[in-house]
């Protein structure tokens, strides 16, 4: 790792190194990509590639626009009324608003953790198989595994599995969260959305979470939302910095944190505002 | 002098609180008012206090059960005038059950231990001084003898078995032979229009055969009947008169001076049973209220089963699917306003669409036949327990609807937005997510569209309930259920004794007790409803929205 410099808003701040690993440099790709809120423009000019299997975090400051971004990866946005979008966002080359392709299969690749977590008043097992519960798997013996696998993913089998028939809403908010993790990872998507997915946990729930998304970014492409800057800076490949509505800077989170092109950029995260 | 600061004089809010306090302390007292009325008026009926032998000063006798002291009209209110009510029976000898005494003119009261009281089949009750018992076998007990009192309650159990085994043969046997008989009948009439020559010999030679067991059974009847005419009680009523009255015609018999309290406890139990689980007599002031609980029951639970489909389906439309906007708003006005429009409007909808174009069309399609060849008598074109159903069904979707589309809508956010992520349809995340997370919501309105069905008396009269239906929906023939018949309802029934009953005083009691069954039925319904709701509550139990 290498030694910090000034500037001196790092110097609080670790950041891993860029890990190099094989795979598509434009995987996730956002092409001058403006979002509306009614009359309210919320996102505008946005450009940036995702690499894939890498690990990518949008920080700025309340209402800058990177929920909304990360939000509208697998469209959940057409879930509110009066919305329009302009330029495109393309997976894999495939443009998500192709009319060929279905929301539902989009989201089907596209898994998502949420802020709160929101488990399904269900068992812990119905919770994570409810993702292949709804594409029609029954056999049993294919749900057992995979529940296993996802939970073993997520961290959390030791912790439960000798109760998966109990409900998910015993867990304590840590377990929680990782069984959403669970949950989105069991239909094996190529993509994780995480919203500020440690906001509400504790500092050994948050390191768990950390940790787990470092183990996941081997299989997955990850983007995740974020209001801490140490976390940004520990799990992340790469960081974009969104302030009202604009993309000000996107580079690796090495470069981000210790010798950001724009003054904004610095300002923000040597906590001067936002 | 200082004047006193703001914060240091009473707090502001403090008379709202004794305001909204008494408001809840008038509700509830008027509630509980009515129900310690109802309670008290509608179990002392079946109570059975001392029997008084009262001598008037003008030299005539009453042996009667107390029923009421009122203040005579018209008399001064400082020296009020009180007079007397007393059940005295033998309603085919005294003209009334009842009479009216004052007073002033009773010179005393005795309480003779022999006084007996009679639960008659026919002509209401008796009070009198039994003579002598002649037994089935023609021996005579006289009333002095020590096993007088053994040897009548012998005989008038069986006795009650005689009519069992005679209401059994008259009642379900000869009226199934009636039920074929009119099918056959039907299938008659329609050979001999149609010309089938064999047919109409097969079905003479079945009706014959039916009337030879009509016939055989009528004899049977007459054997029976005749069987439990020896045994009879002689007495003397107040007055002296002699009075014989045949065992087959006692219900029950009671000594109500000589009864200790545990006595009374029993008879009030027999006669308790009797009321919910007997069939009414007598114009429905006397015996039970069997068909009537059971045609409540039965209605309410169907009226339950069609709306809650029906207005939950409705509400995920206007929740989940319809495009929100103002058409949207005017359905939903037009939704709560359905649930302020008087239920004898819902009844007389019910009537001409239900029972005239619905079943009358029914009638046309599948009952063609029976119209043609059995006088126009409708099946379905009149009405019945389907009709009542869905005419309470209708009256109480306003609120299944609203109930349905609040437990929607009060499902958190996230666990629609975590269904929709994990790449689950829009109606998956219904079937699977929103409908089970908001079911005790849904069963809510559930319970107060059953509170409300089951009440409901205006809109019945005209769609299907009657004062005295011969069957009950539900017996052994097949389909079982017979959502065609006309059935009896308790809200009806309380309706009808008290202000349909010719004999008004006999009525008044039971319309206590008939509303008590209401109200506990109506309750028991809740209940078990609240206990499903709570069940279903506890495994949402711990959810941390």
């Amino acid at each position: 790792m290498s030694q910090l410099m000034n500037p001196p808003a790092s110097s609080r701040i670790k950041v891993r190194p860029a890990t190099e690993r094989e795979g598509r440099k434009d995987y996730i790709s956002i092409r001058d990509y403006g979002f509306w809120y009614g009359q309210k423009k919320a996102l505008d000019a946005i450009s940036l590639d995702i690499p894939e299997r890498q690990v990518v975090a949008f920080i700025g400051p309340s209402g800058c626009g990177k929920s909304t971004l990360l939000r509208n990866l697998n469209r959940m946005n057409d879930l509110v009324d009066n919305v329009r979008h302009e330029g495109d966002i393309t997976i894999n080359g495939r443009s998500i608003y192709d009319p060929g392709l279905e929301v539902i299969s989009l989201r089907r690749r596209v898994g998502m953790v949420f802020q709160k977590s929101n488990p399904f008043p269900k068992s812990i097992f119905e919770n994570v198989v409810y993702a292949l519960r709804v594409v029609g798997v029954k056999d049993r013996a294919v749900l057992e595994e995979a529940c296993e696998t996802s939970l073993r993913k997520a961290a959390l089998w030791d912790e439960v599995k000798d109760r998966l028939n109990d409900s998910a809403l015993g867990l304590s908010g840590g377990q929680m969260q990782r069984l959403c993790i669970a949950r989105a990872i069991a239909n094996r998507p190529e993509i994780l959305l995480m919203d500020e997915p440690c906001s509400a946990l504790d500092p050994i729930a948050t390191g768990k979470i950390e940790e787990l998304i470092h183990e996941l970014k081997d299989q997955f492409t990850i983007v995740i939302v974020t209001h801490s800057m140490q976390q940004a800076a520990r799990v992340s490949d790469r960081t974009a910095f969104f302030y009202l509505g604009k993309q000000i800077e996107y580079d690796t989170t090495e470069k981000i944190f210790m010798n950001p092109s724009q003054a904004q950029t610095e300002a923000y995260i040597s906590g001067r505002f936002g | 002098m200082v004047a006193p600061s703001s914060d240091s004089s009473t707090p502001r809010g403090e008379p709202w609180v004794w305001f909204t306090g008494l408001g809840l302390i008038v509700g509830l007292g008027m509630v509980l008012g009515l129900l310690g009325l109802v309670l008290l008026n509608g179990l002392t009926v079946f109570w059975a206090p001392p029997v008084p032998v009262a001598q008037l000063d003008d030299g005539h006798v009453i042996i009667g059960q107390l029923a009421q002291r009122r203040i005579r009209a018209g008399s001064p209110a400082d020296h009020p005038r009180y007079e007397l009510q007393y059940q005295v029976g033998l309603k085919e000898m005294n003209g009334n059950s009842y009479l009216w005494v004052d007073e002033a003119k009773v010179k005393g009261e005795t309480f003779p231990a022999d006084i007996l009281g009679l639960e008659r089949a026919e002509n209401g009750p008796a009070f009198v001084r039994p003579r002598s018992l002649r037994k089935s076998d023609g021996q005579v007990v006289p009333a002095a003898d020590p096993g007088f009192e053994a040897a009548f309650q012998a005989e008038v159990a069986a006795a009650a078995a005689l009519r069992e085994k005679l209401n059994e043969i008259t009642r379900h046997r000869i009226g199934e032979v009636n039920r074929e008989m009119e099918v056959a009948r039907v299938a008659l009439r329609r050979a001999e229009d149609l010309k089938l020559a064999d047919e109409i010999d097969a079905r003479r030679r079945e009706i014959a055969g039916l009337e030879k067991r009509y016939a055989a059974l009528q004899a049977e009847a007459k054997q029976v009947e005749a069987g439990g005419a020896v045994a009879s009680l002689t007495a003397t009523e107040a007055a002296g008169r002699e009075v014989v009255v045949p065992l087959t015609q006692i219900i029950r018999g009671w000594f109500p001076n000589r009864l200790d309290t545990w006595g009374r406890a029993k008879l009030f139990g027999s006669r308790l049973g009797e009321f919910v689980f007997d069939e009414p007599r007598e114009a429905n002031t006397e015996g039970g209220l069997m068909p009537a609980i059971f045609g409540t029951l039965v209605m309410t639970v169907f009226m339950s089963l069609m709306v809650t489909p029906f207005g939950v389906i409705t509400a995920i439309y206007l929740r989940e699917y319809a495009q929100q906007g103002a058409v949207l708003r005017i359905v939903r006005i037009s939704v709560n306003n359905l649930a302020g429009v008087p239920s004898i409007v819902f009844g007389v909808f019910g009537l001409g669409f239900f029972v005239y174009v619905l079943g009358g069309s029914l009638d046309q399609l599948f009952f063609a036949d029976q119209l043609k060849y059995n006088n126009n008598t409708p099946v379905f074109g009149t009405g019945g327990l389907l009709w009542c159903s869905l005419t309470l069904a209708l009256m109480t979707l306003p609120v299944v609807i609203v109930a349905t589309e609040e437990a929607l809508a009060a499902v958190p956010r996230g666990m629609r937005e975590a269904s929709l992520a994990t790449g689950a349809s829009k109606w998956q995340t219904i079937r699977d997510i929103l409908l089970p997370a908001s079911a005790p919501g849904i069963l809510t309105g559930v319970i107060l569209a059953m509170a409300r069905g089951a009440g409901e008396v205006a809109p019945l009269m005209l769609v299907g309930v009657v004062k005295l239906a011969p069957t009950l929906p539900l017996d052994g023939s097949a389909p079982f259920l017979h959502m065609d018949r006309k059935f009896m309802h308790l809200g009806f029934h309380v309706y009808d004794l008290g202000f349909q009953s010719p004999d008004s005083d006999a009525a008044r009691p039971m319309v206590f007790a008939t509303t008590l069954l209401l109200i506990v039925l109506v309750v028991c319904l809740n209940l078990g409803a609240i206990w499903i709701r709570n069940r279903l509550r506890a495994r949402f139990k711990g959810a941390a929205f």
